[in-house]
């Protein structure tokens, strides 16, 4: 009975760098993305005439002539769609209803047999506005001198945690009031005062979104879509479109990045509206790299009044926080970014008297959503470089500062929950030793100044209380492993870490694992969605699970044919084995057929499927006026990211020289690919940091190309980035796992900003720290001429 | 609008091929030939995702009418790997973890294949020079120029 297969030395696929299970498609060329789907002769192209005014009322819409042009399938306008969606507060639809509230918002669409005839149709659509005030400054949005963008507000539909203000543009108002901070200023021996102006970014995923939507006769709709969450899409177009979510089935093939902005719905509910009037063909829509720049999600802009103080020992006693988030035209997924920032408002640090105002207000400007940090990046922009300058006002070295004042185990944090052990220390020594941060070093040339910044996070996954992750596992007859599951390869490499999950779960090898892809909701499980940073953990709890509960079923179906305890069995590189009796089979046709028990007795077993499911229960909705409850989230990861940088004199242009960032990841179940999501998502914070900024005026994009609208490219990444990563195990994650997708881009801004005052002694008001803004400050300051 | 017919190489493979004299190379490729792995990021020449060789030198292949293509030689993602085997540089940069979402990596494949071609051992800064074009949002550059640095040992 010995088999060579177990006698191998089982290596456990958690913690080790394995490759990627998508990579061999990926670097061929073969790897199928939304865009790359065939539907041949029948496919209608999609397009959609959109707003060119920020707010106007619309005072008729004449489609005749675009419906006679030849090759002209439909045309489609509000009219025909009036519900309203969204994920958290449903304030949207699909096309503008009777007022469009900023420039792009789609109004109307045309499918037709060709891009061309369907554009020119669009051309041919006859919109009449009446021109409203519009507002571009969230402050003043908020404030009852501004025209109302949604006179409506009371009427929308809004879960139970979030606080609309009927009557005015605020769509949500987030308070914290802990403690009490009036009374602890008296006490502080410093205070900083500073605010922050954070502009509008986009995700810029290399691809633009694309959607395909087909309706059967009998009104089932497929929709194909680059998309991060299939469910919600399903569940949230199919109330929309007045069908069942059984009736609609969402198909995602892989994301060519998201960064959030694939999340919840955007436009693929346009080719979904515009098919259900021509069945029986499909309708795709692909957004030009123009239209990704400003019609879909962008990060929301904020203004943030940040004051904090301290005793004389340095302990922080007070911060207080006020925060306008220009949220734009619709709130609907944004309005939970604004919740998120005012939960976590005080940022990784142990405060006892907190006083928040995250608010969201209604703008005529592009439609903030979700996007990589939901929140925190802007959040920690404010608070992080307002408490380096409270360090040195109280003659604090600042990894000292940062020490003393950072969150701990047993800490009760801004919202009143318990803190959960975290390696924030170990992740700001990492990050001091990593860049010397106590050494001051001289500029390479005399035309350059040098400086040395750093800066700490946290963040939780900011979701809906309850959201849900489910996975199978099966086996085929050659006992090898499919799982199934409902969350996204995004790049991330989740695809890769749930197949080490599976296969340590059941005991098989790494390779002997596949996922079933593409994600498609009538047969993967479901996921709420791939946001969040929650994939690793929550998915992964449910992949564990669900490859526990196979291995459990296997085992049971051997130890009752060898008469056996299953206590004493195990699944070693894929060959069930008995410790006691030493007796071995492989799982191939075992899985599918069972065992023959003894003596002509039958047979036992059968197909073996996994499941698993996994959902936290433990949330609680906080209270409206103090931001106070038992727990408001899952759990943070914490981080801390550090720049050493020179400037140069002459033209303001920043050089990295090194930089480190260091995150408690709970444990590493690819530690290659963790270190993968760090680099990533520092350089976007880095790119966010130095160039990126949607440049508005009178609510028009000025800047919707690669030319005008710049992201880091390769040269400017020449620098060493130090990734030491931190594993302060997760109680309910598996393996210890917690996330880390967003995070790496959360603290870069705050941690050159520090840089910079540190080579310079200017605090800037905000990014992006452009070499001519970084110049002119300079210039101001007497320290170049 | 007129058609006009084009003979070509793609991929070692003589092809003919009628296209409307307004399609772009990118178009063609996709569009009749079913060469899906070059991709449309961006139709204006600035994100590198449809890069090719065309005579040997990278293109954005948005930004080439397919007309001009008469008589040319064409290598895209597809035509890397032979008989299933991997070329160097998608080897050495699929080790080095310079693949994240993948939708830039054809591009890139493209660009350092021909980086390599003309500088058989690039500098750092050469690598990064001849990616300028290739934007990546996933990964910061950093594996894929180990990747091609890697690809230039082999």
């Amino acid at each position: 009975m010995a088999n060579a297969k177990s006698k191998e030395k089982p290596s456990s696929p958690i913690g080790a760098s394995l490759q990627r299970n998508d990579v061999y498609e990926k670097v061929t060329g073969s790897a199928i993305y939304v865009d790359d789907l065939q539907f041949g002769n029948r496919l209608l192209y999609a397009h959609v005439l959109r707003s060119p005014h920020p707010h106007a009322l619309i005072k008729s819409i004449d489609t005749s002539k675009a419906e006679k042009l030849p090759g002209v399938k439909v045309v489609v306008t509000g009219k025909d769609f009036p519900e309203r969606m969204g994920l958290y507060l449903k304030d949207k639809t699909i096309f503008a209803l009777d007022r469009v509230r900023f420039i792009g918002e789609p109004v109307a669409a045309v499918a037709a047999v060709s891009e061309e005839i369907a554009m020119k149709a669009c051309d041919l659509i006859e919109v009449e506005y009446e021109i409203l005030e519009a507002v571009f400054d969230a402050e003043y949005g908020a404030s009852d001198k501004a025209p109302l963008i949604h006179p409506q507000l009371g009427e929308y539909y809004c879960p139970n945690y979030l606080f609309p203000k009927p009557g005015t543009n605020i769509s949500n108002h987030f308070k914290i009031r802990r403690g009490n901070c009036e009374a602890a200023w008296k006490e502080c021996a410093y205070i900083v005062e500073r605010t922050f102006h954070i502009p509008h970014i986009q995700h810029v995923p290399i691809e633009t979104h694309g959607a395909i939507a087909l309706m059967d006769e009998k009104g089932k709709m497929t929709i194909w879509a680059s998309s991060q969450s299939p469910f919600a899409q399903r569940n949230i177009i199919a109330q929309a479109l007045h069908i069942t979510q059984t009736d609609l089935r969402v198909i995602a093939p892989l994301v060519g990045g998201g960064f959030g902005s694939k999340a919840g719905v955007t436009m693929e509910a346009i080719p979904a509206a515009l098919a259900t009037k021509c069945k029986g063909w499909p309708v795709k829509l692909m957004l030009t790299r123009e239209e990704e720049f400003f019609t879909n999600f962008v990060r929301q802009g904020l203004t943030t009044h940040v004051k904090v103080g301290c005793d004389k020992d340095g302990n922080i006693l007070a911060l207080k926080n006020v925060m306008y988030w220009d949220a734009g035209a619709s709130t609907e997924y944004g309005a939970n970014v604004v919740r998120a920032a005012g939960y976590s408002s005080s940022g990784p640090y142990d405060i006892p008297n907190i006083e928040t105002d995250s608010i969201c207000v209604y703008t005529n400007h592009p439609i903030g959503g979700a996007y990589r940090g939901f929140g925190m990046s802007e959040l920690h922009t404010g608070i992080d470089q307002a408490i380096d300058e409270l360090a040195e006002k109280a003659g604090f070295d600042k990894v000292t500062f940062l020490k003393k004042n950072a969150i701990s185990e047993g800490d009760i944090i801004v919202t009143g929950m318990k803190m959960h052990a975290n390696g924030i220390q170990e992740c700001i020594d990492n990050v001091a030793k990593s860049i010397e941060f106590s050494k001051k070093e001289e500029p390479t040339s005399p035309d350059r100044v040098r400086g040395k910044g750093i800066a700490i996070m946290w963040k939780a996954p900011a979701t809906s209380p309850n959201p849900g992750s489910s996975a199978w596992v099966e086996l085929a007859e050659d006992g090898k492993v499919t799982v199934g599951l409902g969350g996204q390869e995004l790049g991330q490499g989740t695809f890769t870490v749930m197949a080490q999950m599976a296969a340590a779960a059941l005991g098989v090898k790494y390779e002997d694992v596949r996922i079933a892809g593409p994600i498609d909701t009538q047969y993967s499980p479901y996921e709420w969605q791939t946001v969040a940073s929650r994939l690793t953990w929550s998915m992964g709890n449910a992949v564990r699970a669900a490859a526990a509960d196979a291995r459990r079923q296997i085992l049971d179906v051997v130890a009752e044919a060898w008469k056996e305890n299953p206590e004493d069995l195990d699944i070693v590189n894929g060959v069930v084995v008995s410790y006691k009796s030493e007796k071995e089979t492989p799982l191939a046709n075992l899985v599918i057929y069972g065992l023959p028990r003894e003596n002509n007795g039958g047979w036992i077993g059968g197909p073996i499927v996994g499941r698993g499911s996994f959902m936290p229960q433990y949330i609680t909705n906080l209270d409206l006026e103090t931001g106070q409850g038992p727990r408001a989230v899952v759990h943070y990861t914490v981080g801390c990211e550090g720049l050493d940088i020179e400037i140069d004199k002459n033209t303001g242009k920043i050089h990295v020289v090194k930089a480190a960032a260091s995150f408690d990841v709970g444990k590493a179940i690819n530690p290659e690919l963790v270190k993968g999501q760090i680099e990533g998502g520092f350089v976007q914070g880095l790119s966010s940091a130095l160039f990126e900024e949607i440049r508005l005026r009178n609510g028009v994009m000025t800047n919707p190309s690669f030319v005008d609208y710049r992201i880091a490219t390769a040269p400017d990444v020449n620098f060493p980035l130090d990734v030491p990563f931190v594993e302060v195990p997760q109680d309910d994650g598996p393996w210890g796992a917690r996330g880390v997708g967003e995070h790496p881009m959360v603290p870069t801004i705050a941690a050159l900003g520090n840089a910079i005052y540190n080579a310079t002694g200017i605090r800037l008001d905000g990014p992006p720290y452009s070499a001519e803004k970084v110049y002119l400050a300079m210039y101001d300051a007497g320290l170049t001429k | 609008m007129a058609y006009q017919r084009i003979t070509l190489t793609v991929n070692d493979l003589t092809e003919t091929v009628d296209v409307p004299q307004n399609m772009t190379l990118l178009q063609m490729l996709r569009q009749k030939l079913s060469l899906t792995g070059t991709k449309n990021g961006c139709s204006a020449g600035e994100c590198g995702a449809c890069t090719v060789l065309m005579n040997g030198e990278p293109v954005n292949s948005c930004m080439v009418l397919a007309a001009e293509c008469e008589g040319a030689t064409i290598v895209t993602v597809e035509g890397l790997a032979k008989n299933g085997k991997l070329s160097k540089v998608q080897e050495a940069v699929a080790k080095a973890g310079g693949v994240q979402c993948g939708f830039c990596t054809p591009g890139m494949m493209i660009s350092a294949t021909a980086l390599l071609e003309r500088n058989p051992n690039p500098s750092d800064d050469e690598i990064r020079q001849a990616i300028v074009g290739n934007l990546c949002r996933c990964t910061g550059y950093f594996r894929i120029v180990n990747g091609i640095k890697e690809a230039a040992k082999m």
